[in-house]
Order: structure tokens, then sequence, then C-alpha cells
């Protein structure tokens, strides 16, 4: 039997009076990348703020590579983290601070008697694998927009995480770099023996990068399944509608 | 099942929960920053870079404010003095007034201006734009890099600004003095310090350090709870110059208080 690195059971969350997720149930399995799609504002990204604590959920559990989220102590939630890296929708790039001190940033703190030689080989091994070597000394600013998602990325791979977790990794990007970001997600899996969760609306991005869809509507999944399974023949108009808008069957 | 927030009632009216809530989240932000500020890891390197942008990128502008308050209070008082014929005494009045009340002020309310709005807006911005939940979810303290560091930052230099304006507005007054007056530095300076006495100095500082941890940590509270996208970074910054000033003024008055009954006493 495949081994599980998250398991959602029942979980719930909600802000005032409006209900994000209404009882979700999910499981991710060791190695796969599940992509979760829906709409704006459905509460993809909660769900994965759930996962890394920053969110807690009203009901439900969530259990991450063996620990219940919600009932961690600050220690054993860091210990958490450390095991996942978040890559965040605007890449979340300290704006202060040069690629490299953004890189060494979570290195330096959570790694203890690095050398600054080791610290150094490891942010230029990164960023060579995500083709950006030459921006080591450049600010956030003057970089592309793709350019600060490879970056964001190779940030939380210097923590060699066990799972990594997408926030519309492609939003706001051009088809050609959504491609190169698509081929990243894909190449970070096999390089980083990673599972991951892609958060998206981004059909191509589900599609290129995906083992599994889970399609997020009103606060619970409806259809999960692989693509061919999820897409193609729904019968769910608003599933349906999904497909016809980014694929422009319609 | 939870109770959700929305149905919960208030248990006054609104905007009264509002403000005991708001007044019960600064005061867990105060203690937060004490919790934290004495357990290590220490960020050393980062609470000298904040030094230097609030000490030394301060000074042209502290420079020139300390050196004009001291011509301008110099040249407003001599006409009054002039007409007891007491002219000879405005190095120990400027010297009173500077050391006591004007030094620290000016320092402390140009800092809130410049200082506290500039760590207002980093931080709000940080927020909105997620750097602080990303340096959250790589298992690092944003509180200890971004906040205790600044507050620290700010009561080491407010006080050092202060002796720095201290010192410009008693040479921007012995410019006014020796222009109209034949004094030299020494004399003009032995009468200073004859007229000042320890309590001086030391509620001066003491006054000092209040303002510069109130500058920083209400700067750092805005930020940190700043909401709404950049309307709300233009909105924290903003809160945290008129909260930093507002209470700046009630602490002065406070250690004035406080600081005669001990002259009293």
């Amino acid at each position: 039997m495949e081994e599980k690195v998250v398991e959602i059971r029942g979980l719930e969350k909600s802000f005032g009076d409006l209900d994000v997720l209404k009882g979700v149930d999910l499981d991710l399995f060791k190695g796969e990348n599940l992509v979760v799609l829906g709409k704006s504002g459905s509460g993809k990204s909660v769900l994965i703020k759930i996962m890394v604590g920053l969110l807690k959920q009203d009901e439900g559990t969530m259990n991450v590579l063996g620990k219940e989220v919600s009932t961690l102590k600050t220690k054993e939630l860091n210990d958490l983290r450390l095991r996942i890296g978040f890559s965040f929708q605007n890449s979340a790039l300290y704006d202060s601070m040069t690629v490299r001190e953004n890189m060494e940033f979570p290195l330096v703190r959570n790694v203890k008697n690095l050398t600054k030689k080791e610290i150094t080989m490891k942010i230029e091994s990164l960023l060579d694998s995500v083709g950006l070597p030459q921006a080591i000394n450049q600010m956030p600013s003057e970089l592309s927009g793709g350019q600060k998602k490879r970056i964001g990325v190779a940030r939380t791979l210097i923590l060699e995480p066990e799972i990594m977790l997408y926030d519309e990794p492609t939003a706001g990007l051009d088809p050609i770099t959504c491609g190169e970001i698509n081929k990243l997600i894909v190449q970070v899996r096999e390089e980083y023996n990673t599972s991951s969760i892609t958060i998206t609306h981004d059909l191509t991005c589900a599609k290129d990068t995906g083992d599994r869809m889970a399609v997020l509507l009103d606060g619970q999944f409806d259809a999960v399944g692989t693509f061919d399974e999820v897409f193609p023949k729904a019968d769910d108009p608003r599933i349906k509608s999904f497909y016809d808008y980014n694929f422009i069957n319609s | 099942m939870t109770e959700k927030a929305a149905d919960r009632k208030p248990l006054l009216s609104k905007k009264i929960d509002k403000f005991f809530t708001g007044l019960a989240d600064a005061w867990n932000f105060v203690l937060r920053f004490f919790k934290v500020a004495f357990v290590p890891p220490y960020e050393f390197k980062e609470v000298v870079h904040q030094c230097y942008r609030i000490g030394v990128e301060s000074l042209p502008l502290i420079s020139l404010t300390g050196f004009i308050v001291g011509i301008v209070f110099t040249n407003q008082s001599r006409p009054s003095l002039s007409e007891f014929g007491a002219t000879s005494w405005l190095p120990s009045l400027i010297s009173i007034a500077v050391v006591r009340a004007m030094g620290p002020l000016v320092t402390a309310l140009i800092a809130a201006g410049k200082v506290g709005s500039s760590i207002g807006a980093e931080i709000g911005s940080m927020k909105v734009t997620e750097q602080i939940d990303a340096m959250e979810v790589s298992a690092t303290n944003p509180f200890n890099f971004l906040v205790v560091t600044r507050v620290i930052a700010t009561t080491l230099m407010i006080p050092l600004l202060v002796m720095y304006t201290d010192f410009v507005a008693l040479m921007g007054s012995f410019l006014s003095v020796s222009a109209n007056e034949k004094v030299s530095m020494l004399t003009f300076f032995v009468q200073v310090f004859e007229s000042i006495s320890f309590l001086d100095i030391i509620s001066s500082v003491l006054k000092s350090i209040l303002f510069g941890f109130t500058i920083g940590i209400v700067g750092c509270y805005k930020g940190y709870n700043s909401t709404k996208g950049t309307e709300g970074v233009g909105r924290a910054a903003n809160a945290a110059v008129v909260m930093a000033m507002f209470l700046i003024f009630i602490e002065e008055l406070l250690v004035l208080q406080i600081v005669n009954a001990i002259r009293a006493f």
C-alpha cells in the first residue's frame, strides 16, 4: 500500500460568516504530485496554509508526515516546517535582501555549523538547478516574475523538504514562463524526491505537473482522479466550464 | 463544534469591544517582545544594521532640527530676559530647556515621524506580501528578526540621538548668544553644565529610552498587524506615527510628574 504523507479528514474552516472549507477529505501519497484546482476564493490556499500551521482549522484533522498539525507546539511545528517547502503565490522574496541573503536566511538559522564555503556551494548549486546562477547578487526588484518564482522555489529547496507546496506557481506569468515553471516543478520532484501539492486554476499547469487532480468546489472536493478521469468527460457543469475555458473548447 | 467568531455577540458595544480587544492585543505584543528578546537565537547582525539605519541615517535631519531649535529658542528668549537685564542667564535657561524637555521631545517626535513610519511601512508591506509568512514557514522566528531587532535598535539609538541633539542645539544657542553677546565657548558651556543637575541628565536618558522603546514597538505593532493590502500599509505607517507621538506626549507628562516629585523630595 502506498505511504500517505498527508491525510486530511473532515476539515472545516470559516472566516466570519463565510464557510470556506466544509468537511474536506484528501490524501497525498509519497512521491506524487497532487494538483488542487478551484475557483479564486474557493479555499485552495487556505488548505495548504493549514498544512504548515499558518492557519488553524475549525474542525477536522490535518495529519502531515504522521503529525497532527493543530496540536503541535512551536518547536514541534518548526521541526515539521523544516520538512515542508512552501512556494508562495507572489514568491514572497525578502525584498531588502539579495538573492544570496534570501537563500541564506532559512539555512543559517536552521542548519548549524556550516562554513561560509559550504553555504555558498549549496546556494550556487540550487541556483544552477533552477537555471539562475547569475542572479546570486541581485535584489528581488531586479528580477522578472518568473525569475522570482524560481528563486522562491530554490529558497524552499535549500532546507531539503520532503513535501513541496506550490501556491499558484504560474499565476501572472506569460505562457512560455508558465511552461518553464511547470518543467521546474516536475524537475524538483525527480531531483529531490519530493511529494507535492500544487494549487492552481491553470489546467495546463495541472496537466503538465500533476499525477492526480482534486477539484475544490463549494468547500468540498468534488472530483479526485487523473486529469483524464476528471476533466475531458466531466458531467458537472462547473468542472466542464473550467475545462472549456482553459482549453478554449467551447 | 467550535463557536464561530461571527456567532459571538459582543460583550458591550462593538466599538468598546474592539477598543479593549485592541488594547489586549497591544499588551500581548509588548509581553511577547520581552519573552522573545532575552531568549536565543540573537540577531546581532540585524540589530547593528537597524542601529545604523535608525541612528546614522537620522543624523542629518536631527542635526538640522536641533541646530535650528537652539538658535530659535535663544532668539525668542532673549527679548524677555533683556527686559530684566538678565541676558547673561540665557545659557542656563537654554541648557535646562534643552536637556530637560526640548532635546528628548524634539528628537523623539522627529524619530517617530521618520523611523516609526518607516518601520510601520516596511513591516506592513512584508506582512501583506507574505514575506512574514515565508519566514514563519521556513521555521524561523519573524518576530525575533523583525520586531525584537528594531525595538532594541530604537531603544538604544534614540538616547544617543537625544544626547547628540542636546549638543547640537546648545551649539546653535552658543552661535546665537555669541553673535549678540561677548561670550567665549568655555564660559557658555561652563554656565550650561552648572545649571543642569545629575537628575536632569538621568531623567533625560531614561525618558529617551522610554521614547525609543515606544517608537519601535508601536511601529512594529502597527506594521505586524496591518491588513487590506497597500492601503493597509499606508494606514500602518500613519497610525505608527500618530500613536507614537501621542504616547510620547503622555510619557513626557508622566515622567515630568515623577521627576518633579523626586526633586521636591
